[in-house]
């Protein structure tokens, strides 16, 4: 998604001259398609993310499109005040990009992983907040959103090979894309775990499960229409995120079934419980908290039988 | 129309604050002299909307009546706006916000301004405008970490077009700033970091718009000025007294405060 997302910038600065990328010093072997093609408009700001963000808004009160590039954790958290501040509140287009949600940096450590950045991002009224499943998606979640006039956060995976079949990177801001028509159950997916979701799905058919998969692509403004019509036609839904459980996509789907009456039950799938110091790779760390496919298989059985009962 | 002077800054600070009954009264004091310097010829600026006018970022925010003050006396916020100071529905609260016209950039949280002025000096330099960027901080707020990598980044990139002002009063929520965490020597800090430093009386305003004016002869390096002031400026029972961070005044206070300002006249 990485490299979709720098290839996607590139062609918009080709486009647009507002368009400048600032990085809190990292995008080693990922950004050098954009600082090669357009050095006066590539700042490296240091390592000092909330000054990025405070620059970015100057920047954006000059006519400019900063995006702010970081590995997710720093970019959501270590600047956040500017970005509700000098951002959100200034609705200025100022565009937060936050690189490697959930376990991507897996043995790098609990530092760099995250898994707060889309809950923070969610509740600030004026953010756009879009969390591509796969690089496809990306290419056109960017090329679709990259001039829009308020602030954006991206969180944007960095495996780019892997696709989610059947979305063929169709992305619409604010809505939901349905793969699948399954009547048992409902997976709603964020971001790039969506991929393994939809392996879930394809494996549960075998275990006379059939289900249909969400892919929730736009978190703020929420879907809620989407949600709305896709909650109130199953009796169970199970949300997949590589984020904590509060917060998140979980968080919404019950919002939005709760304050609209739907009858269904929610089961949630994040990262429950306190971190620990427990490192290893991004699978295994996935697979600790459920996140796997084999996981997911599990938990759904487990809940379309508790539901059924 | 009145002039723009620290004498009505200061005028409109006691009468407003009496009014709506609230506190700040010695940070906005503090300020009255570079407020009247920047907007009787100190920025430039000759019309709110002008896109290349001056920007100005009070990141002291904190202060805002006096910049309200100054916008009033420069006919860009009228009588009646200016007297909703803290009313309900009104867009001049304590703290600056820029849905009001003449307010560059809402303020409140201290550390904010100095990156955000960077980057507006950064764009104005990438556009090719002449425009400058003028930021009021506090001297606590050189306290924020995030100021320093503003002061850095202004610093590597040259931003000549970028004037940093230090209201020094000495004074900080709790204390004196030489108490809680010192400062010193902070000109030879900003110094240290690449800055062009020049220390200015933060009362004469005169002295403040020459100061200002002969940046524009040093292109190269962003400029700072340190400027020494009083907390409470002008009234002799809140010159550097704590309580003024905070309280409103009583009638008698505010008959004591008004005679005592007429020295800056």
């Amino acid at each position: 998604m990485r490299a979709a997302f720098v290839r996607a910038l590139v062609e918009a600065a080709a486009k647009d001259p507002r368009v400048v990328l600032l990085t809190g010093d990292l995008g080693f072997m990922a950004l050098e398609p954009f600082s090669d093609a357009y050095p006066d408009r590539f700042i490296n700001v240091g390592v000092a993310e909330q000054n990025m963000v405070g620059v970015a808004c100057g920047l954006a009160d000059a006519g400019f499109l900063p995006f702010c590039y970081s590995i997710a954790t720093f970019a959501s958290m270590r600047g956040y005040e500017f970005i509700r501040n000098a951002a959100a509140i200034h609705r200025m287009p100022v565009r937060i990009v936050g690189v490697g949600g959930g376990f991507e940096y897996g043995s790098a450590g609990l530092s760099h992983h995250g898994l707060e950045d889309v809950g923070l991002m969610r509740i600030q009224p004026n953010l756009t907040v879009v969390v591509p499943a796969d690089h496809r998606q990306t290419l056109t979640a960017v090329r679709t959103t990259w001039d829009l006039p308020g602030p954006t956060y991206y969180r944007i995976g960095k495996d780019d090979r892997r696709e989610v079949p059947g979305l063929e990177g169709r992305f619409e801001l604010g809505r939901v894309d349905v793969l699948g028509s399954g009547a048992d159950l409902l997976f709603l997916a964020m971001g790039a775990v969506s991929a393994e979701v939809a392996a879930a799905a394809e494996k549960l058919v075998a275990r006379g499960l059939r289900s249909t998969l969400g892919i929730v692509s736009t978190v703020n403004p929420p879907p809620i229409d989407d949600l709305v019509h896709l909650l109130s036609q199953f009796p169970l839904a199970i949300t997949v995120e590589t984020h904590q459980l509060n917060g998140g996509l979980g968080s919404l789907a019950c919002e939005v079934a709760a304050e609209n009456a739907i009858r269904c039950k929610v089961v949630r799938v994040g990262v429950a419980g306190s971190p620990s110091g427990l490192t290893g790779s991004e699978d295994f760390l996935n697979r600790r908290h459920g996140l796997d496919c084999d996981s997911l298989v599990a938990t759904a059985i487990s809940a379309a039988a508790g539901s059924s009962a | 129309m009145k002039k723009v002077s620290a004498y009505e800054i200061s005028r409109i600070v006691l009468e407003q604050s009496m009014r709506a009954r609230v506190g700040h009264i010695g940070s906005a004091l503090s300020i009255s002299g570079i407020l009247a310097a920047l907007y009787d010829g100190g920025l430039r600026a000759n019309a709110p909307d002008d896109p290349d006018r001056d920007r100005f970022i009070l990141s002291k925010g904190h202060a805002a009546l006096a910049l309200y003050a100054a916008l009033h006396l420069r006919g860009w916020l009228t009588a009646d706006e200016l007297g909703t100071y803290c009313a309900d529905g009104t867009l001049l609260g304590v703290h600056p916000d820029s849905d009001l016209i003449g307010v560059d950039f809402s303020t409140g949280s201290l550390g904010h301004g100095l990156s955000i002025g960077a980057g507006a000096a950064l764009g104005a330099r990438m556009r090719g405008s002449q425009r400058r960027v003028v930021v009021l901080v506090s001297d606590a707020e050189c306290d924020e970490g995030s100021l320093w990598e503003a002061v850095m980044l202004a610093a590597h990139h040259r931003l000549g077009n970028l004037i940093a002002i230090v209201d020094l009063n000495g004074q900080q929520a709790l204390g004196y700033t030489k108490d809680v965490l010192s400062l010193d020597p902070l000109g030879d800090r900003w110094s240290a970091f690449g800055w062009d430093v020049l220390h200015v009386d933060g009362h004469d305003v005169p002295g403040l718009t020459k100061a200002i004016a002969s940046m524009n002869d040093r292109p190269d390096t962003p400029h700072v000025v340190i400027a020494h002031t009083v907390f409470g400026h002008g009234v002799s029972f809140m010159r550097n007294q704590l309580k003024w961070h905070y309280l409103p005044m009583s009638q008698a206070d505010y008959e004591l405060a008004l005679n005592d300002i007429k020295s800056l006249q």
